[in-house]
C-alpha cells in the first residue's frame, strides 16, 4: 500500500513535534525514518497509526485521502504500528492478547484464532506458546506477537518504532528477516530508528527528521557522514577518554545471590574503586536493574555480602545506604526521580536540607538559583518539575545528586536526551569521578557503555559476565554476549 | 440445634447474602473497567429508600426495583462523569456521593418511615425445590435471590469468556493498549460503571422490598453493607466468583454470630454486630500483607525452605488490582 | 480588560458551584411538602437568628475545625483518613476515662480536665496509629482499615455506655452519668461555648498553617503525598512520615473528641463524634485542602448543621437537609474544578 503524508503539523503545547512534513512511501519496501531522540519520528508515526490526531495535514493511502481518527480507523485502513514498548496486556495469555480487538460475535472464535496464529507463526518461523502468559515473554517475543496480531487484522502498512531496543541478537536477526519478508509480500514497512547501522542494513530509502522537520530523503547506498550531518545539523565530538586515578575501594560484592520475581542472579563478585565507571549492559530485564537496586539497598540479597566503603551493608535498608554515601538515580524521571506538583525550589530544599525544622525560604531560593544556573536548567525556582522539558528534568535530577557521594548509581542517565545534552551530562559525571566518586550505570545504548565505562558487566537472563575492560572490547563482542553467546565459563542457570 | 434448623439457617444465609452479592458483583464489574465507585454504601441506602417509596405509592414491586436500578445508575453516572470526563479523583467523588446519597435518602425517606409496603414473595422452583437439603437451601427462595446467583454466573462468564468482556479486562489493565485495539476507553468505562451501578442499585430494594422489608430511616440497619461489599471486591481479587464466595462467607459468619450469641453470653450484642468489620480488616490484611516491603525484606533473610513456603502461601492469598484502577486515560 | 475577564473567570466557578448546589437543594425540597423559601428562611433563623444560635454554631465549629485541620495533614501526605470518626470517639472515651478516674478524688479539677484533654489526644493518636500500621505494615488501604476501626470504635462506646460505665440502674442511649460541674471546662455564661475550646480551635489553625507551609516536616509530608516513590528515593522515610501524619491527625481528632466531653456534653454519649469526622473530610475537599479556607468552610458547615436542627420542628422535614446541601456543594465544587482544568487547558492550547 502506498502511503503519503501531506504537510503534517503537530504541536504539544509550545513544542513543535512535527512541522510541515511531506513523505511518500512506496509499497513493497522497507522505508527508514531516521532521527535523534525527540526529532518527531514517533509523533509522526503515531499520527499515521491513529494514536494522535494531527493539527494540520492529510494522509493518503493508495491515492485516496483518508481520515484516521483512532487506531481502530488506522487498522481498518490497513495501517498497524508496533510501539517501542509493545502495547499488550501482560497479565493475560498470548492467545487472548491475539484475539482482543479482533472482530467477531459475542464469543471469541478460539478455533479460528488458533488457526490464524499457527499459520502466521509458521510463515515467519516464530515459536511462541499461545497458552503462555505475556509477562513471561521477552520483549522480542512480545514484538513477534504484535506482528502476528497486526497481520491477522489485515495490516498492509506496518510501522516499527525503535524495535531493536532491548531484544537479543538472534531475535534481531529474526526480526529483520521478518521485515524483509513483509516487504517482499508487497506490504509497506516503515522502520523508525536512531541507529544508522540498522537503517543501512535494512532500508532501501530513508527520510531524516530533525527537530520536528523533514531534513531530506536519501537512497541506499548511504553516505554515513552525510546522514550524521543531517541528523545532528553538525558533527559532534564526544570528547576524549581520560584516565582518572583510582583510589580506595568503594564497593565490594562477594558471592552475591539475589532474586527478583522469576529472575535469579547468583555468585556475583566485584570490587570497584574510587573514580571508576562500571557500565551494565544487557537486554532490559536481564538483571542489571536488580543488581543496581541491590547496590542501593532497595532489594536485599539472598546470599553473599555487600560492602560499601569498608562497611558491611548486607541486608541494610536504602536509607542506611544513603547515609553510607550511596546515591541512586532512577530511570523514570517523573515516577521515581522527581515529584510532580512540586517546584524546583521545593526539590532542592528536600534534598539539601539545612539544619533545623523551619524552612528558610530565602536561603532556599538563593541555593536553587545557584543550582539552576550551574546546571543550566531552563526554569525558575518556582517552576513545577512536570513543566520542565525532558532534558531539563534530567539536569534537575543531576543537580539534586548530593556532591559528596562516593557511589553513584544511575539508570539510563541519558535516555531521551539529545546528543549534546548527553555529552554535557557525562561531562558532569566524569567530574564527579575526578572528585573521587565511583559510578555504576545501566544503559541500553552500547555506544554509551563503550564510551564512558572503564569496565563493563554484561547480563543475560540473570547471568553476569566477568568484568570486561572497555578498551579491550567492541560493539560486536558485547552484542554477542548480550545475545547470550560466550557465557560458557559460567554455570548454566537460565530459567526460561 | 436440629438439622432442620441448620437448613433453614443456611437458606437464610443464601438470602441474606443476595444484596451484598449484587453490590459486590456490581463493584467488581465497575472496577474491572478501571472505575472505583466508592459511593455504594450511600447508593444502597438511597436505592432502598427510593424503591420502597415507589413501591408503596404505586403498589408495584417491579416499578420499585426499576427505581432502585435507576438510582444506582444515576449515582454511577455522576461518579463516572466527574472522574472520567472531568478527571477528578474517583475516591473523592465517590466519598462525596456516599454521604450525599445517604443524607438524601434520609431526607426524602422521612415521610415513608415505618409505612408497610409490598414484599417479594418466595417462589419455590418445582422439582429442584424438592431435592432434600439442597432444595430448601437453594431453590426455595425469592426471585431476587435467584437473580443474585444468576448475576454471579453471568458476570463471570461475561468478563472471562466473551469478546467484549475481555476488552473490559484490557481497559482496566492497560487502557493505552485497549485503545490501540480499537476500544473507546472512556465509553467502555462509562458503560461498565453504569452497569455496575445498576447492579448495586438492586441491592437496596433487595433489602427494603425483601429481606428487611420497609424503611426505617437511620435505624434501617443498612448502613455499612456497602463498605463490606467494597472490601469483598478486593478480597475477591476482582473476580466475581471469589468475591461472591466472600459474600456468602460473610453472611454465614453473621448467622453464626447470631446462633452463637446465647452460647457466649459474655459478648454483648453491640460487639457481635460490628464483628464483620474487624473481620474485613483481617481479610484485607491477609491479601495485602504480601505486598509490603518489610515482609519481603524479612523473607529474604529466612532459610530457603521457610522462605519458599511462606512466599508461596502469601502469593496464593495475594490479590492484584487491575493495573489502571482509578487512573485517568487521555489519548495524548 | 484581560485582567478583569481573568478575575471574573476565577470568581465564576465558585459562584456557579454555589448556584448549582442551591438549585439541586431546591429541587430536592420541591419533592417534599415544604416550600424551599420557608426552608431557607428556617435555616437562616436557625443558624443566625439569635446570639444563642450563633454561639451554638461556634460550639459546633470548634470540633469540626480541629478535625478539618488534622485532616489537612493526612491529605497532605496523600492519605484518606476515613478512620477520623473513630479517632474522635477514642479521644472522647479516653477523656471520659480520665475524668471518671478523677471525679472521686481530691485532685484539682483543672488538672483533671487538662489531663483528660491530653488523654483524648493520645487516644485519638493511638487509634490513628493503628490505621497507620495497618496501612504501612499490613498493606490494608487506609480507607478500609480506618472505616473498620470507625465501626469498632462505635461498638466500644456502646459497650461502655451499656456495660462498665452505665448509669446507676440501667444503661441508656442518653449516655453515661454527667460529670459534676467542677469537671466542666469553664463556659461563657448561658452557653455551651468555652473560651478554652475556642482558643484551642483557633490555635489549631495557626499550628497547621505553620506546619504545612513553614517546616521541613510539612514539605516532606507533601513530597510523600505527591509521589511516595520518589520521596523514598530522596531518602525520606515514607512509612514513618505517613505514620506521623496519621498520629498528628488522630491527636487532633482525639482532641476534638475530648472537648466534646469536657466542654459540650460533660459525659460520653453514643453519637459523641456527631459525624464531624465525615464532615471534616468534606470540608477539606470543598476548599481544595487550603488551610485558611478550610477554617471558613468548617464554619459554614457548622452553621448548616445547627441551622437544620429546627427543620423537623418548624417544617416537619428531616434535618439531613444540611447533609444534602453540604454534599451537593462539595460535589459541584469537584465538578467545577474539573471543568476549570479543562477550560483553562483549552485556553492555553489556543494561545500557544
Amino acid at each position: 500500500m502506498k502511503v503519503e503524508l501531506r504537510d503534517i503539523h503537530k504541536s504539544f503545547g509550545p513544542v513543535r513535534a512535527n512541522w510541515g512534513i511531506n513523505l511518500a512511501i512506496p509499497p513493497g519496501t522497507i522505508f527508514g525514518l531516521l532521527g535523534e531522540n525527540g526529532a518527531g519520528k514517533s509523533t509522526l508515526m503515531n499520527i499515521l497509526s491513529g494514536y494522535y490526531r494531527q493539527d494540520e495535514g492529510r494522509i493518503r493511502l493508495d491515492d485516496e485521502f483518508v481520515s484516521i481518527g483512532s487506531p481502530a480507523d488506522a487498522i481498518r485502513h490497513g495501517v498497524g504500528m508496533l510501539h517501542q514498548d509493545p502495547l499488550d496486556f501482560p497479565p493475560m495469555r498470548v492467545l487472548d492478547n491475539f484475539i482482543i480487538g479482533h472482530g467477531g460475535g459475542i464469543l471469541p472464535d478460539y478455533g479460528e484464532a488458533k488457526k490464524g496464529f499457527h499459520e502466521l507463526s509458521e510463515a515467519f518461523d516464530f515459536s511462541i506458546d499461545p497458552q503462555a502468559y505475556v509477562d513471561m515473554l521477552t520483549v522480542g517475543e512480545r514484538q513477534q506477537l504484535e506482528i502476528l496480531r497486526l497481520l491477522w487484522l489485515g495490516a498492509k502498512v506496518l510501522i516499527f518504532d525503535e524495535p531493536t531496543t532491548g531484544i537479543s541478537a538472534q531475535q534481531k536477526a529474526k526480526l529483520f528477516e521478518a521485515l524483509r519478508r513483509l516487504a517482499e509480500e508487497g506490504r509497506s514497512v516503515i522502520f523508525v530508528s536512531h541507529k544508522l547501522e540498522e537503517i543501512q542494513e535494512l532500508c532501501s530509502r530513508a527520510a531524516v527528521l530533525r527537530q520536528g522537520e523533514l531534513v531530506g530523503e536519501v537512497e541506499a547506498p548511504y553516505d554515513l557522514d552525510q546522514l550524521v550531518k543531517m541528523m545532528f545539523g553538525k558533527v559532534v565530538s564526544k570528547g576524549v577518554r581520560t584516565d582518572i586515578d583510582r583510589g580506595d575501594e568503594v564497593l565490594r560484592i562477594e558471592n552475591l545471590s539475589l532474586e527478583q520475581g522469576r529472575l535469579e542472579i547468583t555468585d556475583v563478585n566485584l570490587a570497584v574503586r574510587k573514580g571508576e565507571v562500571i557500565g551494565l549492559a544487557g537486554m532490559e530485564g536481564s538483571g542489571q536493574s536488580a543488581l543496581l537496586k541491590l547496590c542501593a539497598g532497595l532489594i536485599p540479597p539472598v546470599h553473599g555480602r555487600v560492602v560499601v566503603s569498608g562497611q558491611d551493608m548486607t541486608g541494610k535498608r536504602y536509607r542506611e545506604f544513603l547515609q553510607q554515601g550511596v546515591t541512586y538515580m532512577p530511570a523514570s524521571r517523573l515516577e521515581e526521580g522527581l515529584i510532580p506538583g512540586m517546584t524546583l525550589l521545593e526539590h532542592f530544599l528536600l534534598t539539601r536540607e539545612a539544619g533545623g525544622a523551619v524552612i528558610d525560604w530565602e536561603k532556599g531560593r538563593e541555593l536553587s538559583r545557584r543550582q539552576i544556573q550551574e546546571f543550566s536548567i531552563v526554569g525558575r525556582p518556582d517552576t513545577k518539575v512536570e513543566n520542565l522539558s525532558g532534558g531539563n528534568q534530567q539536569r534537575a535530577l543531576l543537580a539534586l545528586l548530593r556532591p559528596d557521594r562516593e557511589l553513584i548509581l544511575l539508570e539510563h542517565p541519558t535516555r531521551g536526551l539529545d546528543i549534546e545534552s548527553a555529552i554535557w551530562v557525562w561531562k558532569q559525571l566524569k567530574e564527579r569521578c575526578r572528585q573521587g566518586s565511583a559510578i555504576f550505570f545501566i544503559s541500553s545504548d552500547l555506544e554509551e557503555i563503550l564510551d564512558y565505562s572503564d569496565r563493563i558487566l554484561v547480563f543475560f537472563g540473570g547471568q553476569v559476565s566477568d568484568p570486561i575492560k572497555a578498551r579491550e572490547t567492541d560493539v560486536e563482542k558485547l552484542g554477542h554476549l548480550i545475545g547470550g553467546q560466550g557465557f560458557a565459563g559460567k554455570r548454566e542457570q537460565v530459567r526460561r | 440445634m436440629t438439622a432442620t434448623e441448620i437448613i433453614i439457617g443456611l437458606s437464610g444465609v443464601i438470602a441474606a447474602a443476595a444484596p451484598v452479592v449484587f453490590a459486590t458483583i456490581g463493584e467488581t464489574i465497575s472496577e474491572r473497567a478501571g472505575v472505583i465507585n466508592l459511593s455504594i454504601n450511600g447508593t444502597i441506602l438511597l436505592s432502598a429508600m427510593a424503591s420502597f417509596a415507589i413501591a408503596v405509592r404505586t403498589d408495584n414491586l417491579v416499578l420499585g426495583f426499576l427505581m432502585g436500578m435507576a438510582v444506582g445508575a444515576l449515582v454511577a453516572l455522576i461518579v463516572s462523569f466527574t472522574s472520567i470526563t472531568l478527571m477528578q479523583s474517583q475516591v473523592a467523588v465517590g466519598y462525596v456521593m456516599t454521604l450525599m446519597a445517604r443524607d438524601t435518602a434520609y431526607f426524602l425517606g422521612n415521610p415513608f418511615v415505618g409505612l408497610s409496603g409490598p414484599r417479594v414473595p418466595a417462589f419455590k422452583i418445582p422439582l429442584l425445590g424438592d431435592i432434600p437439603v439442597l432444595g430448601p437451601i437453594l431453590f426455595d427462595q425469592d426471585i431476587m435471590t435467584y437473580l443474585s446467583i444468576l448475576a454471579i454466573i453471568v458476570a463471570w462468564w461475561w468478563i472471562y469468556k466473551t469478546r467484549p468482556g475481555m476488552m473490559i479486562q484490557g481497559v482496566g489493565e492497560r487502557p493505552s493498549a485497549a485503545f490501540a485495539r480499537g476500544a473507546n476507553v472512556k465509553r467502555v468505562r462509562y458503560i461498565y460503571a453504569l452497569v455496575g451501578g445498576t447492579l448495586v442499585g438492586l441491592a437496596g430494594p433487595t433489602y427494603s422490598l425483601s429481606i428487611k422489608a420497609g424503611w426505617k430511616g437511620t435505624i434501617s440497619g443498612l448502613d455499612g453493607f456497602g463498605w463490606i461489599a467494597l472490601a469483598l471486591t478486593i478480597f475477591g481479587g476482582w473476580d466475581p466468583l471469589r468475591g461472591a464466595a466472600g459474600a456468602y462467607l460473610f453472611a454465614l459468619l453473621q448467622w453464626l454470630g447470631l446462633v452463637l450469641q446465647p452460647v457466649l453470653p459474655g459478648i454483648p450484642s453491640q460487639v457481635m454486630r460490628v464483628a464483620p468489620f474487624p473481620l474485613m480488616i483481617l481479610t484485607l490484611l491477609l491479601v495485602g500483607i504480601g505486598n509490603t516491603e518489610w515482609v519481603n525484606r524479612t523473607l529474604a533473610g529466612l532459610p530457603d525452605d521457610a522462605r519458599i513456603f511462606i512466599s508461596r502461601t502469601l502469593r496464593f492469598l495475594q490479590v492484584r488490582p487491575p493495573t489502571a484502577l482509578g487512573e485517568h486515560f487521555e489519548r495524548e | 480588560m484581560k485582567r478583569v475577564l481573568q478575575g471574573l473567570k476565577s470568581l465564576s466557578f465558585p459562584a456557579v458551584t454555589v448556584l448549582l448546589a442551591l438549585g439541586f437543594t431546591t429541587l430536592v425540597l420541591l419533592t417534599t411538602d415544604a416550600s424551599p423559601w420557608q426552608a431557607y428562611k428556617t435555616l437562616a433563623i436557625g443558624g443566625a437568628g439569635s446570639l444563642r444560635q450563633v454561639m451554638n454554631v461556634v460550639v459546633a465549629w470548634i470540633p469540626l475545625l480541629i478535625v478539618s485541620m488534622g485532616l489537612l495533614v493526612t491529605f497532605a501526605a496523600g492519605l484518606w483518613n476515613i478512620g477520623i470518626e473513630g479517632q474522635i470517639i477514642l479521644g472522647a472515651i479516653f477523656a471520659t476515662g480520665v475524668l471518671r478516674y478523677f471525679q472521686d478524688t481530691m485532685a484539682p479539677p483543672g488538672l483533671a480536665i487538662f489531663l483528660a484533654i491530653l488523654a483524648g489526644a493520645l487516644g485519638g493518636a493511638l487509634w490513628a496509629a493503628l490505621a497507620g500500621v495497618l496501612k504501612t505494615y499490613g498493606g490494608v488501604n487506609e480507607i478500609f482499615g480506618g472505616l473498620g476501626l470507625d465501626f469498632v470504635a462505635t461498638a466500644i462506646v456502646l459497650w461502655l455506655i451499656f456495660g462498665p460505665w452505665k448509669r446507676p440502674g440501667i444503661g441508656s442511649m442518653s449516655g453515661t452519668e454527667p460529670f459534676q460541674e467542677s469537671l466542666w471546662l469553664p463556659m461563657f455564661p448561658d452557653s455551651r461555648l468555652s473560651p478554652w475550646s475556642l482558643l484551642i480551635g483557633l490555635a489549631s489553625i495557626g499550628l497547621i498553617f505553620f506546619l504545612l507551609r513553614g517546616t521541613y516536616f510539612g514539605l516532606k509530608l507533601k513530597a510523600v503525598g505527591q509521589n511516595a516513590r520518589a520521596a523514598g528515593r530522596m531518602g525520606i522515610p515514607t512509612n514513618l512520615y505517613m505514620m506521623f501524619a496519621f498520629i498528628v491527625c488522630g491527636a487532633l481528632g482525639g482532641l476534638a473528641g475530648s472537648l466534646q466531653v469536657t466542654a459540650v456534653y460533660h459525659r460520653l454519649i453514643p453519637s459523641i463524634s456527631s459525624n464531624y469526622g465525615w464532615l471534616g473530610l468534606m470540608v477539606a475537599m470543598l476548599v481544595n485542602y487550603r488551610t485558611i479556607w478550610a477554617a471558613l468552610a468548617a464554619l459554614f458547615f457548622a452553621f448548616l448543621n445547627i441551622a437544620s436542627v429546627r427543620l423537623p420542628l418548624v417544617l416537619k422535614v428531616d434535618s439531613s437537609l444540611s447533609g444534602v446541601i453540604q454534599g451537593s456543594l462539595v460535589l459541584f465544587a469537584l465538578m467545577a474544578s474539573g471543568a476549570r482544568n479543562r477550560w483553562l487547558r483549552g485556553d492555553e492550547e489556543r494561545s500557544s
